[in-house]
């Protein structure tokens, strides 16, 4: 990252800096279902995420992803197995992470600079308080819109001051369950780059969750591919990809495509057609898929 | 692929926030002279009929006294410096009734609506309660509290807290639980969740309720001034009809639909002041 777009998260950075590793053993969650039966959705999670990396969660639609993010958030429980921050078991709405939640969850009455100060952690003095908040918001360029309320911004604007909420928090761990979905393409360039700057300015724990492979290669230090095998019910993790190369990353790399591929072949996306015999280059998949 | 409309701002940009850009012409509909005078026309066509009804003689008197002889039957309790006594006695008893019962209401209805113990122990009971009609308590409290104020406005508490009860333990379970959890995920619980959350979502209802609370104090207070009053609007009504003056129970009917309309707005324009705050 260059400087400039650095320099001006260092603000945010007065907060002591943490980043804590978060550890899934042999996790699994099943829902209970009508008729005293329950589903399994997740299953044999076993998963090591290092402090300050960023880790993609990648899946098809209802593999569970959020769930394990919640699980890792302590809004939700695992039904087996165990999940523990920094070594300490995770608490209920555990205290060591922020979450953007996959819809923006705002304060309709509260303005959006109202908004991303409830992310502050309790006890932020004031001044402090309303510096970050001032800055985040220019960060994802809602200046502007400050002293709008929800209902008067975009959804994509929703989900940016959403993200803006999460960061305000400083977390040692955290949670973005599909953050950028809402966002238009050259919106979602820049705040992924948001991400990396704030990353690379007060190291965190990254959970991500995302549908776009190519978002994963772009940001993530390794990526999991959750899904079922079609054998026992419930996901669990059938790749698990590190991501050669620092960031920012060449996109155009045959050594990125490679790694398209197989996780698009992962995911199920018959990339090469080469079951139905098409020519390769016509059915490069592209978002949303 | 791209979704360019997603992120575009929905509303204008604040430079323009409330725009003239857009001419969308104003409705006769949303002008203020005409939401008065439209409000006016039914009262007027039937001051107007009740005039010529009465003064053609179309129906005698003694069933329908003139508008003319309900207004000589104001002047004359003014006169006699009845008047305000009774408007100011009626007033205070609805108040006092109505502070205590919606108080009650908004206790009750926040323990039943957050908790879900206090749900399962007080719902019942006071849905039986509810169910119970107004008049059924008079007796009851005649007997145990006598004649005096403690009585009447003992019913008029009990008139004002149902609709405040119902409407906040309503609103409270149905807060969005996705917000309630975001809150809590940000450490919120307790009174600072509740002071953050849950009581700014429930303010348009809970206000909406104690608008409703404020025209059923009205109701319970002529009940309660029916019987054992000697001063107040209720009295009017019933002290008039027993000794044939009907202009009396004329004025006395126009007195409660005028005052209860007039406090329902004071609490209407309040009620849309939060709406717009706090949606
Ligand atoms: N609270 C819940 N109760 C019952 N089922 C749930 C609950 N939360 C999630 N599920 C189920 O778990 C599965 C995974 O959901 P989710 O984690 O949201 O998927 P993803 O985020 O990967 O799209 C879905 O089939 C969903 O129906
Ligand atoms: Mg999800």
């Amino acid at each position: 990252m260059s400087t400039s777009t650095v320099a001006p998260i260092a603000g945010l950075g007065e907060v002591p800096n943490h980043a804590y590793g978060v550890r899934f053993d042999d996790l699994g969650r099943a829902f209970p279902v009508a008729g005293g039966e329950s589903r399994q959705v997740l299953r044999d999670v076993e998963l090591e995420v290092e402090p300050g990396e960023i880790l993609a969660i990648l899946g098809p639609s209802g593999c569970g992803k959020s769930t394990l993010l919640r699980i890792a958030g302590g809004l939700d429980a695992p039904t087996s197995g165990s999940v523990t921050i920094d070594g300490a078991p995770v608490d209920r709405y555990d205290a060591r992470c922020a979450v953007g939640f996959q819809e923006p969850r705002l304060l309709p009455w509260r303005s959006v600079a109202a908004n991303i100060a409830l992310g502050l952690p309790r006890g932020t003095a004031k001044a402090d308080g309303r510096a970050v908040v001032e800055r985040l918001i220019e960060l994802v360029g809602l200046a502007e819109f400050a002293d709008h309320r929800p209902r008067e911004i975009s959804g994509g604007m929703a989900q940016r001051t959403s993200l803006a909420r999460a960061l305000a928090r400083n977390p040692g761990v955290l949670l973005l369950d599909e953050p950028f979905g809402a966002l238009d393409a050259l919106t979602r360039l820049k705040m992924q780059d948001l991400l990396l700057d704030v990353h690379a300015a007060a190291p965190t724990t990254v959970l991500l969750v995302t549908h776009d492979v190519d978002e994963a290669l772009q940001l993530a230090d390794r990526i999991i591919l959750l899904g079922n095998d079609g054998g026992a019910p419930g996901a669990d993790i059938r790749q698990t990809v590190v991501v050669p190369g620092h960031r920012p990353r060449d996109r155009g790399s045959a050594e990125l495509a490679e790694l398209r591929g197989r996780l698009l072949d992962g995911l199920g996306i018959d990339r090469h057609g080469s079951a139905r015999g098409v020519e390769v280059t016509k059915t490069i998949p592209h978002y949303p898929y | 692929m791209t979704q360019q409309t997603t992120d575009a701002p929905s509303r204008p940009a604040p430079a323009a926030a409330r725009p003239a850009a857009p001419r969308l012409g104003r409705r006769l509909v949303d002008r203020k002279w005409f939401v008065i005078v439209g409000g006016a026309i039914i009262p007027v066509i039937v001051l107007l009929t009740w005039h010529l009804v009465s003064e053609n003689g179309i129906v005698p008197t003694s069933q329908l006294p003139s508008p003319t002889m309900v207004w000589l039957a104001l002047i004359d309790l003014i006169e006699r410096g009845l008047f305000w006594q009774y408007v100011a006695i009626s007033t205070q008893r609805v108040l006092i009734g109505f502070a205590i019962g919606a108080t009650l209401g908004l206790l009750f209805g926040a323990i039943v609506g957050l908790s879900k113990l206090g749900d399962i122990l007080l719902t019942p009971t006071l849905g039986a309660l509810r169910a119970v009609p107004s008049l059924a308590w008079l007796p009851l409290l005649i007997l145990w509290l006598k004649l005096g104020e403690e009585s009447k406005i003992t019913l008029i508490i009990i008139g004002s807290f149902f609709p405040v009860y119902t409407v906040v333990a309503s609103a409270l379970r149905h807060v969005d639980r996705q917000l309630i959890e975001a809150a809590r995920a940000f450490g919120l619980h307790g009174t600072r969740l509740f002071g953050t959350v849950q009581l700014p979502a429930v303010i348009p209802e809970t206000i909406a309720g104690l608008r409703l609370a404020l025209a059923q104090a009205w109701l319970f207070l002529v009940a309660a001034e029916l019987l054992g009053a000697s001063m107040g609007l209720g009295f009017l009504l019933t002290d008039s009809t027993n000794t044939g003056r009907l202009d009396r129970t004329f004025l006395a009917i126009i007195l409660l639909a005028v005052i209860g309309k007039l406090s329902d707005s004071l609490i209407g324009v309040f009620e849309r002041w939060a709406v717009r705050r706090w949606t």
